[in-house]
């Protein structure tokens, strides 16, 4: 049986492993979203953790809904993303600094 | 009735904004009817006020209207207190703010600021009103300072004239010495009160009356009177008491109908309402009610005297005014606050006419203002020759007219106060009298009689003013000569004022006055035996001597006799170079000191541009920061997350 | 089990009528624009400013003293919130007007914006009505998603697909970390997400490890929206890339939801927790009032330097939050009513300098406005002093308010240094009021900007005047929100 711990530290780590991919990442930004997407799962983890282990079925739900929310934001991030090379001909992170100071 | 004080004080507000933004849309004629209509609802809503309170026995209100912020629990509102004082200052107000509206249509004619000037008094009498119904000291200060913004704008009206200028900030800068003093006193009511609502102030007062303030080791005052000398400084200033005067004679720069309206018939008799709505104050404190009537007698003889010595017919009347302000000033020294009010109102009434007969003449006389080039303009000019004369007359107190009866009130009153300084202030405005009749009448002959010494061209153009002139002197006439025979009785004897003003039994002159006070008609003809109308008499007598009986031989002769008492009076006593060189040249010299020292050295070169130079150099170097690398701005969001997170969760 | 679940019937709309009209409407648009004329968006346009009004009209009518909850106590409507989506909607409407003329000029007048905008104000008015972490994500998800965007509306401005990506990745970050948040506290709290409920449970003993950690997270993702220091760092890049039209959309309403956010989750959830976050907004302020009034002198674009300001002014609105009063909750609210207004104001001066083919944003394009437009070199003039916090003008009884409520709890030090950061602030915003006045214009034309542009503008100095003159209605407003 594997205990709540388990999963909050599964979780934590998930968390931390799309957190560092945001910042230590300079090349790509579809890794970037891959991070986001990872993010997101990170906190479903913890959810259904909870859930399952109070009995509460309200954590699920909420679930749902964030796995929707994660499509509908990829769908916009990869838009953006398409907006970005159409423009810059590039998808590399460590171009986008037109604006700066 | 709330609805209706406020329409009384917006609607010249109203007006001035129109005319004021909209000037140059609605033209001349837009402009003087939209001001007009206001002023006259003031007016109508006025007399209405006047009417329900004094007949219809409305109480006295006293609320807030509006709360203008707060600060803990202190709150600073918009309010009025309307009582008796109040209703009788806004009727003055309004009617002679209508007045001299109207005339302003005939005299600004063709003038390239024309809508300027009606938005401009519209405002005036916006902020007049404001000062006088407000129920608390912040909305009287501020009322304070808008008139007195209004009157700054306006002696300076002709801003391309230099003389108009420095005229209007002389004017700026003196009344800021009694500004001073007067937030001072403010200040030290609100430390004390805690309060800054009249109504509030007066319950506390009681507890207050005992206090003991202590500035210098060893030297206490009681603190009604440091609050009531401190408040009077605040009035010097407004009402020109010496030796804050100087700035009302230059005021005559700016155009006559200003003069009227503000430098002599409402303004300059804010401080004399102010100090009777804080009679409880001032009664608490015989010092300050002796230097009240000191300062005020000074300025009533010694200012009148000055009036002798003037060409310019303003200045004549603006001395004039100084020295009637000194009468307001000794009554309410004497505690006599009703007969000051009483004067004020009267004064307001002929002093507005006597200017506006005055601005009458300068039109005639294509804006000439020297008497000694005038003369015998009686005939050209029949009704402004009436009007002058009514007004003259009711400026030396003659038997009948409205200045008599404030005029020989106050005089009885000094007479029989007790206070310190009374004998002094008693024979002060005993030979004031006399000084009044002689310097009103030198000018009066020297206007409309003897020979007629102008140029041929202005002769030739001499007629009567048009009636938009005239209308207001008739009008303004009227009250001139009748308002005192019918407004004494019920003003000073009947308890017209009820609780607004407030005299301790010992210092109520006015019940003495009371015992000998038979009805009106019984004071005129007193007054035929008394030596105040003889005074009078005496003084237009030696006028018509030495004007129109000898006019070449006598001034002369006078002159040289006198010749060194004249070369003080056409110095003024020396007030404004002792300004000048001491206070002018001192302050200069100090602040070119603190200038070259504190300023440039210490605060510009230390302070403010070390400060900038650092913040400057730091916000430089803070932008490279921002570096635009999107990873840089994650990391640093997580950097801060991970260090709240290390601090909230483990170290605290 | 007897059937829980309310019919349909059971169920009160009324408190949701207006989010459902707006979605209702919003979605009409969506179907109407593309069968509209190529050219012109004029009928989506009268009809999301009809839709505004009738919003308006129907808050209006259901304003009310008291606390209602419905839907099982998830939605909340109380004076508050009655008051942010009044307040939101008047904003948007603001903008739309604004904005109409030069998205028109840059071939970005199409029925997207204003769809994308309904949408946004959506996800607001749930944002302000949230009594429940799911719907306080929705809504924020939607506020953000339309404003994402929005930011890239401008397809062919790389600029603006950068400040879109940008302000998309660190969103993102942002929305997970509060997440994650909510994931704890749900867990900490024993499986509740309804904001009273998690009240009521976290009444007891000292907050744990967990808990603690919650809190840090929850303010984190929280404050993420207002931009405030030091998660600021897309606010300047996003502002200064997307279109004015849509940095002005950006600058107004969202605040006052994401200021609703941040009222529910640490006031309505977390009070109880107050001393634990308290310290973390200190610290937040602390550094925003630093960064944004300091980095802003340093810029020589008009549009960037006011970015930098909006960080020193949510520091301001922040002060009055952890105040931790009633006091200082209305004081913020205040303040940002007060900041829409500015800011509607500011930023629309670069909509009126701009002209076609050019963006009037950097500082010399403000040189000598006095000259060529005197009504708006003045309106210029009474926004910076009111950002500046001048007396008598909106501004000044802004930061008097938060400073009082910040002095109420004694925090004498905090609010010192407040003053000296806003007297910091003054210089650049009277250094931009010098150049209207004092510099010679580089262009000489008049300003010829439509009259709805002026007339905004005209109408937020005239606020900005009246309400400095007058500003006890405002601040009774701002007090009864808060039950006061």
């Amino acid at each position: 049986m594997i205990s709540l711990s388990q999963f909050l530290l599964f979780g934590a780590i998930l968390f931390s492993i799309s957190v560092a991919g945001i910042f230590l990442n300079r090349k790509n930004v579809l890794v970037l979203l891959m991070a986001i997407e990872l993010m997101l799962l990170a906190v479903n983890v913890n959810f259904i953790a909870f859930s399952h282990f109070l009995g509460d079925i309200d954590g699920q739900v909420f679930v749902f809904f964030v796995l929707t929310v994660a499509a509908a934001e990829a769908a916009i991030g990869l838009a953006i993303l398409v907006t970005l090379f159409r423009n810059r001909r590039t998808i590399n992170v460590e171009d986008l600094t037109a604006m700066k100071g | 009735m709330e609805k209706i004080y406020l329409a009384i004080v917006l609607a010249p507000l109203i007006g001035a904004l129109i005319a004021g933004l909209f000037g140059r849309k609605i033209g001349n004629v837009g402009a003087h009817s939209v001001t007009i209509l206001g002023v006259a609802i003031a007016f109508g809503l006025s007399l209405y006020a006047f009417y329900m309170h004094v007949w219809g026995g409305l109480p006295t209100f006293s609320a807030a209207v509006y709360t203008w912020a707060a600060a803990d629990s202190f709150h600073f509102d918009i309010g009025f207190m309307i009582d008796h004082l109040t209703v009788l200052m806004m009727v003055v107000v309004t009617s002679v703010s209508l007045m001299v509206h109207i005339y302003t249509v005939g005299y600004m004619v063709g003038d390239p600021g024309y809508q300027r000037f009606f938005s401009y008094i519209s405002l005036f009498t916006f902020s007049m009103l404001m000062l006088v119904m407000a129920n608390n000291l912040l909305q009287l200060f501020f009322g304070w300072e808008a008139v007195g913004l209004v009157s700054y704008l306006l002696i300076g009206f002709w801003y391309k004239k230099e003389t108009a200028i420095l005229a209007n900030l002389k004017a700026f800068i003196v009344n800021r010495v009694g500004d001073f003093g007067f937030l001072l006193g403010i200040a030290a009511i609100l430390m004390y009160a805690n309060t800054l609502d009249y109504a509030t102030f007066f319950e506390r007062l009681p507890a207050l009356a005992g206090v003991k303030v202590e500035y210098w080791p060893g030297v206490e005052w009681s603190l009604p009177t440091v609050i009531a000398i401190l408040l009077f400084i605040g009035a010097m200033g407004k009402s020109a008491q010496v030796p804050l005067h100087v700035w009302l004679p230059d005021s005559m720069e700016g155009p006559t109908p200003i003069s009227a309206l503000i430098h002599a018939a409402t303004m300059v008799t804010a401080g004399i309402f102010m100090v009777a709505r804080f009679s409880p104050v001032f009664e608490l404190s015989d010092a300050a009610l002796s230097f009240v009537m000191v300062i005020g007698a000074i300025t009533a003889l010694f200012m009148g005297l000055l009036g002798i010595v003037q060409n310019d017919i303003k200045r004549v009347i603006a001395y004039s005014t100084l020295s009637q302000l000194g009468y307001m000033t000794v009554a309410l020294g004497a505690s006599a606050y009703s007969a000051a009010i009483f004067h004020l109102m009267t004064h307001a009434f002929f002093k507005a006419l006597l200017f506006l007969a005055a601005g009458s003449v300068i039109i005639a006389m294509h804006h000439e203002q020297d008497i000694r080039k005038m003369g015998g303009l009686w005939k050209y000019m029949p009704i402004t020759f009436v009007t002058f004369l009514i007004g003259s007359l009711a400026l030396i107190g003659f038997p009948g007219t409205s200045g008599f009866f404030s005029k020989d009130s106050i005089i009885l009153a000094v007479q029989a106060s007790h206070l310190p300084g009374a004998t002094f202030a008693y024979w002060s405005v005993l030979l004031g009298v006399f000084v009044t009749a002689f310097y009103t009448f030198r000018m009066f002959f020297l206007v409309f009689f003897g020979k007629e010494r102008m140029d041929a061209p202005t002769r030739s153009h001499l007629h009567e003013s048009p009636k938009v002139v005239t209308l207001p002197l008739i009008l303004l006439a009227i009250p001139a000569l009748l308002v005192g025979y019918f407004t004494i009785d019920p003003l000073l004897y009947s308890g017209f004022f009820g609780t607004a003003i407030e005299v301790l039994p010992a210092h109520d002159v006015m019940a003495t006055l009371h015992e000998h006070f038979h009805g009106a008609g019984a004071m005129m003809l007193h007054g035929f035996t008394s030596p105040v109308v003889w005074l009078s008499f005496l003084g237009v007598a030696l006028a018509g001597l030495m004007y129109l009986v000898l006019p070449n031989q006598l001034p002369m002769l006078f002159a040289r006799i006198f010749a060194w008492p004249k070369r003080v009076l056409d110095g003024a006593y020396g007030f404004d170079d002792f300004n000048n060189v001491i206070f002018g040249g001192g302050s200069r010299l100090l602040g070119r000191g603190f200038w070259r020292i504190g300023d440039v050295r210490l605060i510009d070169g230390l302070m403010v541009n070390g400060t900038a130079h650092l913040i400057g150099v730091t916000a430089l170097q803070w932008r490279k920061i921002q570096t635009g690398y999107l990873y840089h701005y994650a990391f640093v969001m997580i950097l801060g997350l991970i260090g709240l997170m290390t601090w909230i969760v483990f170290l605290r | 089990m007897p059937n829980v679940l309310p019919t349909i019937a059971a169920l009160n709309l009324m408190p949701i009528l207006p989010e459902m009209i707006l979605a209702g409407m919003a979605c009409l648009i969506l179907l109407i624009d593309p069968f509209l004329p190529r050219h012109g968006r004029n009928v989506s346009y009268a009809l999301t400013l009809l839709t505004l009004i009738v919003l308006f009209i129907v808050t209006l009518l259901h304003m009310s003293p008291e606390v209602r909850l419905s839907f099982g106590g998830m939605v909340v409507n109380d004076p508050m919130s009655d008051l942010m989506k009044l307040v939101s909607y008047v904003a948007l409407a603001a903008v739309l007007v604004m904005s109409r003329g030069y998205l028109r000029d840059r071939g970005m007048d199409k029925g997207e914006y204003y769809m994308l905008a309904l949408f946004g104000l959506l996800g607001m008015m749930i944002l302000i009505s949230a009594n429940h972490l799911l719907l306080i994500y929705l809504g924020l998800e939607l506020m953000s998603l339309a404003m994402y965007a929005m930011t890239a509306f401008k397809r062919d401005d790389g600029r603006a697909s950068e400040a879109a990506m940008k302000y998309f990745v660190l969103g993102a970050l942002a929305s997970g970390i509060l997440l994650y948040g909510m994931s704890l506290l749900y867990g900490v709290t024993g499986g509740q997400l309804m904001l009273t409920d998690i009240a009521t449970a976290l009444t007891h003993d000292s907050p744990s490890l967990a808990l603690k950690a919650a809190v840090v997270l929850l303010v984190v993702g929280a404050v993420f929206k207002l931009g405030i220091a030091p998660f600021h760092m897309w606010l300047p890049d996003v502002y200064e890339g997307a279109p004015t039209a849509v940095t002005l959309y950006l600058a107004t309403a969202p605040k006052i939801a994401a200021l609703a956010m941040v009222i529910r989750l640490l006031v309505d959830g977390m009070g109880g927790l107050m001393s634990d976050w308290q310290p973390i907004l200190i610290v937040t302020v602390v550094l925003s009032l630093a960064i944004g009034n300091v980095v802003a002198i340093a810029q020589t674009s008009f549009k960037r330097m006011l970015t930098y300001s909006a960080i020193s002014h949510v520091g301001f609105i922040m002060l009055g939050i952890l105040a931790g009063t009633q006091a200082g909750y209305s004081a913020a609210l205040f303040y940002a009513i007060a900041y829409v207004v500015m800011s509607i104001g500011a930023f629309g001066m670069i909509l009126l300098l701009a002209r076609q083919g050019y963006e009037a944003e950097n500082l010399d394009d403000l040189n000598g406005l006095n000259d060529r437009s005197p009504v708006m070199a003045f309106v210029f003039l009474l926004l910076m002093f009111s950002m500046a916090g001048i007396p008598f003008t909106l501004g000044f009884w802004a930061k008097l308010a938060v400073l009082q409520a910040v002095v109420g709890v004694g925090l004498w030090w905090l609010a010192v240094y407040a003053v000296v950061m806003a007297v910091i602030g003054a210089f650049y915003y009277l250094r931009a009021v010098k150049f209207v006045y004092f510099d010679a214009p580089t262009d000489t034309t008049p300003v010829n900007a439509d009259w709805n542009v002026q007339g905004v503008l005209a109408l937020s100095g005239l606020l900005v005047l009246i309400w400095g003159l007058f500003p006890s209605a405002l601040v009774g407003l701002a007090t009864r929100a808060f039950g006061g």
